[in-house]
């Protein structure tokens, strides 16, 4: 599905549709439809400007700022870059196995940051017109009553969000701009108050997780058609999975299957990325396109995040995750769930893993351990991957002698889902998008499907500003025939 | 995790400091500090974060003011102060809340009306990554920061609405 609409055989006879994002520096996207004569989707194009100039901005640094000077690569993950980098950095360091200590403090970051993004991304959107649509209101109006009757619900999400806030900060150290993780290790455990601290509350945090889960399988299977066609796309899937196949976002090997759950390869050891993976470039886009080496760039293109783990995994080592990821895989009947909605439900799983996970390690002994530290002979390359909230997340780094870094390469997650949302895009501007006319439901329609995938649009720099959404309806000649802005309070109107 | 008191008036800035002008709030986050741990600044509690997000609304909880500082690319130099109300964010991503986003997920989730808000925008003008800031944006920065003590220390707290109602005319 898409795959004709990407190439035109005459693209200077169609019109053109740009959907654009006005932000005030980096970071906005724009998609592009062009009509035919008859006013059919023959082109579909997501562009999101890449947060670019990070690999510059590193050289030239010495290998142990790593950890800390990433976090300023993006201002709602900092953490995901801050575990990337220190795993990167343990290679160079040739610290080739951590401490249980350092290890679990490390996972402790991760969950709680993994928590904290998933529940933001639920929580602040979880108006089902946000989720699904605003023309959505009848399908879901049993839940937008629900939540309107239940405030408790988005405060819920808060407080989900404030825990794992505190987690990042008793790990890391510092509310922002921690330094928790360090070359070879961590540079703090727990102390038996921080543990206790934390432990206060994530019964309640568990129990709030579920919940949440129980709240997107309602609403995913009151219209259960709807959600497993719309942008609904047949992908590959890559993801990393413990040694013994089960869910892991923080160590693990590559795990990549196709659309039929075929297996493509497994156990791939990241440090070799390069073998398995490329980077193809589009002449209209900045952003790379990854794709599976050995399938090559038409074919191997796949996708990356909570919809990909929870379907690569064997299991989850959690109960309570395990049980739904069984639910979720049910519906699929064997193969790989392929809705693009369900990324809003496998997120929901993977926010339940985290709060258990932590939950279980709150009770490890080894959090309060003193052994912090493992240095081995200093190397000159230095990978770390680990799965951020967004999907698989890879640093590179190279460095000289003097531990100065000559080369940088990082992947984002959002990047490895660019030909993804692409064909999500297409999918439903082939659906929804047939005319000339440009409508309030067709703008919406093309938001949820990029909302499912929650893409990082590089807001590192955020100052003041709104982000209207403006849909331009060009003729091939680039003369404008009609044109939609939408504001951030939600608000359409006419500009053309 | 019970909540921790607090001081009456929040100063809350936000920014990236590896991002040129984008480190304007945080810088002047800084000023604050150094102002507040000479003591000059009673009964106010500064944060400062890179981006505003829904667990801020509990920030301000137990507030009588609050004032949201951050740099703009539009703002008229060297600053534009007004007063704020909540609004719900429609975006497409979770990335990054306006402040009044922020009331209204107070709002939400308080089902009451939040503490009166005020947002001070000071005009940045580079915003390239590993920038520093720019000169213009410095000279703005310390208006700013003559500003916000003016209105930290010698305005009475029910004469912040005449005050900002003046400085935006």
């Amino acid at each position: 599905m898409g795959q004709q609409l990407e190439t035109a055989e005459h693209p200077e006879q169609l019109e053109r549709v740009v959907i654009e994002p006005l932000t005030r520096v980096e970071g906005h996207g724009k998609v592009t439809l062009l009509l035919d004569e008859d006013n059919h989707i023959r082109q579909a194009r997501l562009h999101i400007v890449e947060f670019r100039g990070f690999e510059k901005f590193i050289q030239g640094r010495p290998y142990w700022e790593l950890p800390v000077l990433v976090q300023r690569l993006c201002g709602i993950c900092p953490v995901s870059h801050h575990l990337a980098a220190a795993k990167a950095t343990d290679m160079l360091v040739g610290a080739r196995e951590l401490t249980p200590t350092a290890e679990k403090v490390r996972r402790l970051m991760h969950y709680g940051q993994t928590l904290q993004s998933h529940a933001l991304h639920f929580f602040h959107l979880c108006s089902p017109d946000l989720l699904f649509g605003f023309d959505d209101a009848v399908r879901h109006r049993n839940i937008v009553g629900v939540i309107e009757d239940h405030p408790e619900i988005a405060k819920q999400g808060v407080l989900l969000r404030k825990y794992g806030q505190e987690v990042i900060r008793v790990t890391a150290g510092k509310r922002i701009h921690g330094t928790g993780a360090i070359p070879g290790g961590v540079n703090k455990s727990l102390s038996t108050g921080e543990r206790d601290y934390l432990l206060e509350d994530i019964e309640q945090i568990v129990s709030w997780s579920q919940g949440a889960v129980d709240l997107i399988k309602q609403i995913f299977f009151e219209q259960l058609d709807y959600h497993m066609a719309f942008a609904t796309i047949d992908s590959n899937m890559l993801g990393m999975v413990g040694a013994d196949g089960g869910f892991d976002i923080y160590h693990g090997g590559l795990r990549a299957r196709d659309a039929a759950g075929k297996t493509i390869f497994d156990h791939a050891d990241y440090t070799d990325y390069e073998q398995f993976l490329r980077e193809g470039v589009k002449s209209w886009s900045y952003m790379k396109f990854p794709f599976i080496e050995s399938i090559g760039s038409e074919q191997g293109w796949y996708r990356v995040g909570p919809l990909a783990r929870v379907n690569n995994c064997d299991f989850f080592s959690t109960p309570l995750a395990e049980q739904e990821r069984r639910a979720f895989s049910a519906v699929a009947n064997g193969r790989p769930l392929q809705a693009t909605l369900a990324f809003h439900w496998a997120r929901l799983i993977e926010l339940l893993y985290c709060a258990e996970a932590i939950r279980d390690l709150l009770h490890d002994p080894d959090l309060l351990g003193a052994d912090l530290l493992v240095r081995g002979e200093l190397q000159s390359r230095g990978i770390g991957v680990i799965e951020a909230p967004r999907g698989t997340l890879f640093h590179h780094y190279e460095i000289d002698a003097d531990g100065v870094v000559e080369k940088a390469n990082l992947i984002v997650s959002t990047t490895n889902n660019n030909q993804a949302m692409n064909e999500s895009i297409r999918q439903v501007a082939g659906q929804y998008l047939d005319g000339k006319q440009l409508t309030e439901p067709m703008l919406n329609q093309i938001e949820v499907a990029i909302r499912a995938y929650d893409p990082c649009l590089s807001c590192a720099t955020h100052a003041l500003g709104k982000m209207p959404l403006q849909v331009t309806l060009e003729d091939a000649q680039g003369t404008v025939i009609d044109r939609l802005e939408k504001s951030s309070s939600g608000t359409i109107c006419s500009t053309g | 995790m019970p909540a921790a008191p607090v001081n009456p008036v929040l100063v809350f800035t936000w920014g990236n400091a590896s991002r040129g002008d984008d480190g304007l709030g945080p810088a002047l986050f800084e000023l604050l500090e150094a102002k507040q741990l000479a003591g000059a600044l009673p009964g106010v509690d500064l944060l400062t974060d890179y981006q505003l997000q829904v667990e801020h609304a509990l920030d301000l909880q137990g507030r009588s003011r609050v004032l949201f500082i951050d740099a703009s690319m539009s703002a008229r130099a060297p600053y534009e102060l007004h007063s704020l109300q909540p609004e719900r964010d429609a975006g497409y991503t979770t990335h990054a809340m306006s402040p009044g986003a922020v009331l209204a997920v107070f709002e939400q989730i308080n089902q009451r009306v939040p503490p009166p808000a005020f947002m001070l925008s000071i005009r940045g003008y580079e915003f390239g990554l590993g920038k520093e800031l720019s000169s213009q944006a410095r000279t703005n920065l310390q208006d700013s920061y003559t500003l916000v003590c003016d209105l930290l220390t010698a305005v009475p707290a029910n004469d912040w609405d005449q005050y900002v109602a003046q400085a935006a005319s």
